[in-house]
């Protein structure tokens, strides 16, 4: 019976075949946002129970302006982890596309291999890399190069640099893989025409490269802005961002209006994003940094 | 003379962004070995095989780590069959609202985890009564299967999009019907991107932290542990636990690059 009808309306096979992800996402990616925007506009405690209401719309500017120092450390933050992510991975990137040879694919897996180590246990590792007196430090301490107070654990710094290692894949990746697509004889063409290895190289491979560029900043800026583990281990109370304050208020003070008004920002703030990146660029750059 | 130091400072640079990936990965496995005095294991005191022998000697690890192989297992499970499913249509299918489908699965990949968790955790205590709330491992398992649904329809729609289908024409001429085609020609051609995306949900499933922590109520899986215990300090055997992930996974990924190897 449902196979017939299959049989005579062969447009239905897509929607079954999607059907089941899609109520899956709708229900649990879907209304789970919509759920957030409502007990943003929650009063009253876990305890006595939650009313809703129109006029808890004033929750979101009062969390604007007591988080505001988080929200813009946390975009500042995301935002110089980009700029490193992309200054490590650019060269790396192009020495992998262009001049690894056969070492190519045991370069591409060292680049994920940081996934099959546990995320927490990583940035764990360095805060004994870079402890006080730890292996870089302390050297460098006993022959006197940095004074003994000298710390870069529980600074901005190693804050920016863990959520910069975290993210460096997701930037190395679809560099590549723009640079891997770009046709060499272009190249060939412009030295042809008494072009400098550089000029080649800035008037060529860089511009068709920037569509790995863009894809890599978003895909890197995006969960960096989302942080909190990072500030947590491996900051101190300066350094605390938008991340921890959603992470605290939620499962340590049962805040839910005020975290999910704070969480319902930020949402909205990178979907606008997202949405601007998709129409400018199309959503297959973005993927192929996953794929 | 230029473009050769610019070769060898290429060279350095890389060497040196390799580094930068690899330290952290030897630190978690090298302090796995180490004997710490003190309840924190940030300093290299001497080397012992200790940890490794007595690897669930801490209470409450060993059942972390149960809990996080059956979650992970179950949510790979769901999310790849949900999955697969769903990149089969977007890869064969040609319909109405496809690009905007395409956006809708990329979306949750492009959310950071934060948001996933808590908007998951509102809607659980918005629910507000069993099986979803008080938090348990059913609200995990929950949130893994709708994070990896993403992940497993990216992975398997690119492994897939090369696929010939003249072999399926081929099939057809032979006289096989639809059903047969399916089972007999394209699944055992598209099963190695399906083994990969469920080997990177499992991955994903196994480490998770971030949507775990909202979601997790008093469960406790491996990560939990290694967030409850990162603040008294992580003891060896949680390294040692860490780098056996880590050399199962190269193992696995190695195994599978060599059987593709082979078939190709």
């Amino acid at each position: 019976m449902l196979l017939a009808f299959i049989r005579r309306r062969r447009g239905v096979v897509p929607l079954l075949l999607l059907a089941p992800a899609l109520l899956w996402l709708a229900a649990f990616y879907v209304y789970p946002a919509f759920q957030m925007l409502q007990a943003s506009l929650w009063s009253g405690t876990l305890e006595t129970g939650f009313q809703f209401s129109w006029s808890n719309v004033a929750t979101y500017p009062l969390a604007l302006g007591r988080y505001a120092d988080q929200f813009t450390r946390s975009l500042v933050y995301g935002a110089a982890a980009t700029a490193l992510c992309l200054g490590l991975a650019f060269p790396l990137a192009y020495f992998i596309a262009y001049r690894a040879e056969r070492w190519r694919n045991l370069l591409l897996f060292i680049v994920v291999a940081p996934f099959f180590t546990s995320f927490l246990l990583r940035v764990i590792a360095w805060k004994t890399v870079l402890g006080d007196d730890g292996f870089i430090l302390g050297p460098l301490k006993a022959l006197g190069l940095l004074s003994s107070d000298f710390r870069i654990l529980a600074t901005p710094a190693a804050v920016i640099f863990g959520i910069a290692y975290n993210f460096l894949p997701f930037m190395i990746l679809p560099i590549y893989v723009s640079l891997e697509k770009i046709d060499r004889r272009f190249v060939e063409a412009a030295k042809d025409l008494y072009a400098s290895p550089w000029q080649a190289f800035r008037r060529i491979t860089l511009p068709l490269a920037m569509p790995g560029v863009f894809a890599g900043s978003l895909l890197v800026f995006i969960p960096s802005i989302g942080d909190f583990v990072n500030a947590e281990l491996l900051g101190s109370a300066q350094t605390k961002l938008i991340g921890n304050v959603i992470q605290s208020r939620f499962l340590v003070n049962n805040d839910y209006p005020v975290a999910a008004a704070l969480s319902f920002m930020l949402m909205a703030g990178i979907l606008a994003a997202v949405f601007v990146y998709a129409r400018l660029l199309g959503t297959d750059e973005l993927e192929s940094g996953i794929g | 003379m230029l473009a050769r130091i610019g070769r060898n400072a290429l060279r350095l640079y890389t060497a040196f962004a390799l580094l930068y990936l690899l330290l952290p990965i030897a630190i978690v496995a090298l302090f796995s070995f180490n004997n710490p005095t003190g309840k924190t294991n940030y300093s290299w005191v001497g080397f012992t095989l200790t940890h490794w022998a007595h690897i669930f000697s801490i209470p409450g690890l060993g059942d972390a780590v149960i809990v996080s192989i059956q979650i992970a297992f179950i949510s790979t499970l769901i999310a790849t069959v949900l999955g697969t499913l769903a990149a089969l249509a977007l890869v064969r299918y040609e319909f109405r609202g496809r690009p905007a489908t395409s956006l809708f699965i990329f979306l949750p990949l492009a959310t950071p985890e934060i948001i996933l968790g808590a908007s998951l955790l509102t809607l659980f205590v918005a629910i507000g009564r069993p099986p979803f709330f008080p938090l348990n491992g059913f609200t995990i398992l929950i949130a893994h299967i709708s994070f990896n649904i993403s992940y497993v329809i990216v992975t398997v729609r690119a492994r897939i999009s090369g696929f010939d289908r003249r072999l399926e024409e081929a099939a057809a001429d032979l006289g096989a019907n639809e059903w047969q085609t399916f089972w007999r020609v394209t699944f055992p051609l598209i099963l190695p991107g399906i083994l990969a995306a469920a080997l990177l949900a499992f991955s994903l499933s196994i480490d998770d932290f971030v949507i775990t922590n909202f979601t997790a109520g008093r469960t406790v899986t491996f990560p939990m542990f290694v967030w409850g215990a990162a603040r008294i300090g992580v003891p060896p055997e949680v390294n040692a636990i860490g780098t056996s992930f880590f050399a199962l996974s190269v193992i696995a990924v190695a195994v599978g690059t060599l059987v593709q190897r082979r078939r190709a």
